[in-house]
Order: C-alpha cells, then sequence, then structure tokens
C-alpha cells in the first residue's frame, strides 16, 4: 500500500448512520480536521489540513470514515 | 494486489454493531480485517471461532466462515475445526472472560500442544456484556460491579499464561496503537504453532468508568500510557513495572505445531514425502 505524499486532496466522509458521537477522531487527529457539534457529532471542518495519516479511518470502531485521495 | 480490502470480510447488512460508542472491540474487528485483507486471504479460506461475550459477537458482523460456541470453548472447537481441515486459517476471536476465565483450561492446553492458529484476546479487564463483573483478568483493587469496593484478586497475565504453556508466538498491544495491532495479527496468523495477540482494550461503559473516565478518547489516552515497549518495560523499577503493561512481540518460537509432530510420530511415510 503507497501511501500519497503529504501535499494530497483528501476527501473525508463520515457516515452518520454508522457514528455513534465517541468522539476518537476528534480526540486524536493531531491536524485538527474534526470539530464537535453541541450534540458530540463530529463535522469535517478543515479537511485540507489533512496530511492522511489514515489514524481516524483505522480507529473508528464504527467504520464510519471514509478517506478518498482525490488529487 | 489481491483486491481485498477490510470489507471484504464485513457482512455489511449486520452493521452498525451493537458494541457501546467508543468500545475497543471495533477498532480490533477493523484491524483484524486489514490484516486478513494484507495477507490476501480469501473470506472463504478463513473460519473465524468466537465465544461468548461482547467481542464474541464479532463473527455476526463478519463475511469470513464462522463458529459461533458456547462460552469459553472457542479454542476447543477451533482445535477441532483446525485439525478436521488444516489448510483453513482457523482464528479464534475471544474476549479475557472467554479466554482465561471460563475458558483457562483450554487456553493453556492449545499453547502447550501448539496447535496451528491464532487467538485474539480482547482484554478489556471486565465481562462487559453481562454487566461489567470481574474477570479474572481484573487487576487487584479494580472496581467491577461485582467488586465495588475493587477485588481482593490479582489478574492473569494472559502472554506470561500462554509463554509457560508453550505458545510458539506471543504478543501484546493495545487497540489505541491501531497500526501495529494489525501488523502485529499479520505476524501471529502468519507464524505456525499456537500465536496470541492480547489486546488490551477499553470498556468505557464498566471498566472505564468504574476505574479511569467513561470518556473513550480518555481511555485510550490511559492505555497509550500504560504500555510500554518491552525492552522500556525491563529497565523499569518494580514498583513502576506494577503501573504498566509491556506490549510489543514477547515471544517468537519455531517450536514444531502439533498437526507436524502427529504426523511425524503417527504418518512417517507422508511427512517424509513434506507433504502438508
Ligand atoms: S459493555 Fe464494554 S466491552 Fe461491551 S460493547 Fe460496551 S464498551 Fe464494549
Amino acid at each position: 500500500m503507497n501511501r500519497p505524499p503529504i501535499q494530497k486532496t483528501v476527501r473525508i466522509s463520515i457516515d452518520s448512520r454508522s457514528c455513534k458521537k465517541c468522539g476518537i477522531c476528534y480526540g486524536f487527529c493531531s491536524q485538527n480536521v474534526f470539530t464537535l457539534a453541541r450534540d458530540g457529532t463530529p463535522e469535517v471542518t478543515n479537511p485540507s489540513n489533512c496530511t492522511y495519516c489514515r489514524l481516524c479511518d483505522l480507529r473508528c470502531p464504527d467504520f464510519a470514515i471514509t478517506l478518498e485521495v482525490i488529487s | 494486489m489481491s483486491g481485498y480490502t477490510f470489507k471484504s470480510y464485513l457482512e455489511k447488512s449486520q452493521l452498525p454493531h451493537m458494541w457501546c460508542p467508543g468500545c475497543g472491540d471495533g477498532i480490533i474487528l477493523r484491524a483484524y480485517t486489514e490484516a486478513l485483507a494484507e495477507l490476501c486471504l480469501a473470506p472463504q479460506e478463513v473460519v473465524t471461532v468466537t465465544g461468548i461475550g461482547c467481542w464474541g459477537k464479532a463473527d455476526d458482523y463478519l463475511g469470513t466462515h464462522a463458529f459461533h460456541g458456547t462460552h469459553g470453548r472457542a479454542l476447543a472447537f477451533a482445535t477441532g475445526i483446525k485439525l478436521g481441515n488444516p489448510d483453513l486459517t482457523v482464528v479464534a476471536l475471544m474476549g479475557d472472560g472467554d479466554a482465561v476465565t471460563i475458558g483457562g483450561n483450554h487456553f493453556i492446553h492449545a499453547a502447550r500442544r501448539n496447535i496451528n492458529l491464532t487467538a485474539i484476546v480482547t482484554n478489556n479487564y471486565n465481562y462487559g456484556m453481562t454487566g461489567g463483573q470481574y474477570s479474572a483478568t481484573t487487576p487487584l483493587e479494580g472496581k467491577t460491579t461485582t467488586s465495588p469496593n475493587g477485588t481482593a484478586e490479582p489478574g492473569f497475565d494472559l502472554c506470561f499464561l500462554a509463554e509457560a504453556a508453550g505458545a510458539n508466538f506471543v504478543a501484546r498491544t493495545t487497540c489505541y496503537h491501531a497500526v501495529a495491532l494489525k501488523n502485529m495479527i499479520k505476524e501471529a496468523i502468519s507464524h505456525q504453532g499456537f500465536s496470541l495477540v492480547e489486546v488490551v482494550s477499553s470498556c468505557p461503559t464498566y471498566f472505564g468508568r468504574f476505574n479511569v473516565h467513561p470518556s473513550p478518547v480518555k481511555m485510550l489516552n490511559w492505555l497509550k500510557d500504560k504500555a510500554v515497549p518491552v525492552q522500556k518495560y525491563r529497565e523499569m523499577s518494580a514498583a513502576e513495572q506494577a503501573e504498566h503493561f509491556a506490549v510489543s512481540t514477547l515471544v517468537n518460537k519455531n517450536r514444531p505445531d502439533f498437526y507436524t509432530t502427529y504426523k511425524r510420530i503417527n504418518r512417517p511415510d507422508q511427512s517424509a514425502k513434506g507433504e502438508e
């Protein structure tokens, strides 16, 4: 699996049907890509910060996060 | 590339799963399916055997072959499946209740026989599914619903137990270390003989709430702080060791597995030809 270089643009989506609002993606993203709404729902607010480390995807206990490299 | 992704091994119609928000089980299931994809194993070549408990529900969400057995007996069924068809990749998913509380005897004997299968034990220090009672891995003075003031018993060290019983491959990590976990599972499945991956996991609902914090993020940070690479762990004082646990590969041996030895003794003509 080749990890793309850092400057790629990544599309991050969260499947609201699967997400249980545990806060792990928000709690551990070192690049502050996510923010939490008042009810705890994570939102992708800074996608351009994403370095495609994939840790939010791998640590999401509910398989709710999809990362796609678009350019 | 095989074209498999982690999704190739999931039964999508069964998702979302029943585990609580932030439970480590989902992270471990992801690592397991990622490992299968990277090993290019077809779902029909793999049998996942489970017992009872929160982690024992994992087979509901898997598209590999699956056998959901009785509490504590996953390794007994897995042994039968592996010896019935040695070509299958057999993986037993057990919690601490399954593996060493109710099923402790099966655990030591699978390791002693060195059956060629992999056990992935999710150790969250309590029985989550039945309401957070203490198990044989709950640490001394750990608070659970059946020990509200703390247990009077020390917990088992699963990895020491497996090593002493004769396991070929023993490794420990946590569900915080998602990438290391996936790599460890890959190595364990590839290793001949009995392989154990102990994943120290978070149950924010019970053990976390009573002993650490109900927040899944705080629980993962707690696991991260407790886990120390084995070299560093050995250099720690006894007092520091009591507050931490060693992670990474702890045992890596090549003792012949049960089936190889059985064939050598009972079918010397076949094993001389190198038949698998
Ligand atoms: S009770 Fe604990 S182990 Fe069971 S699903 Fe909930 S958090 Fe996970």
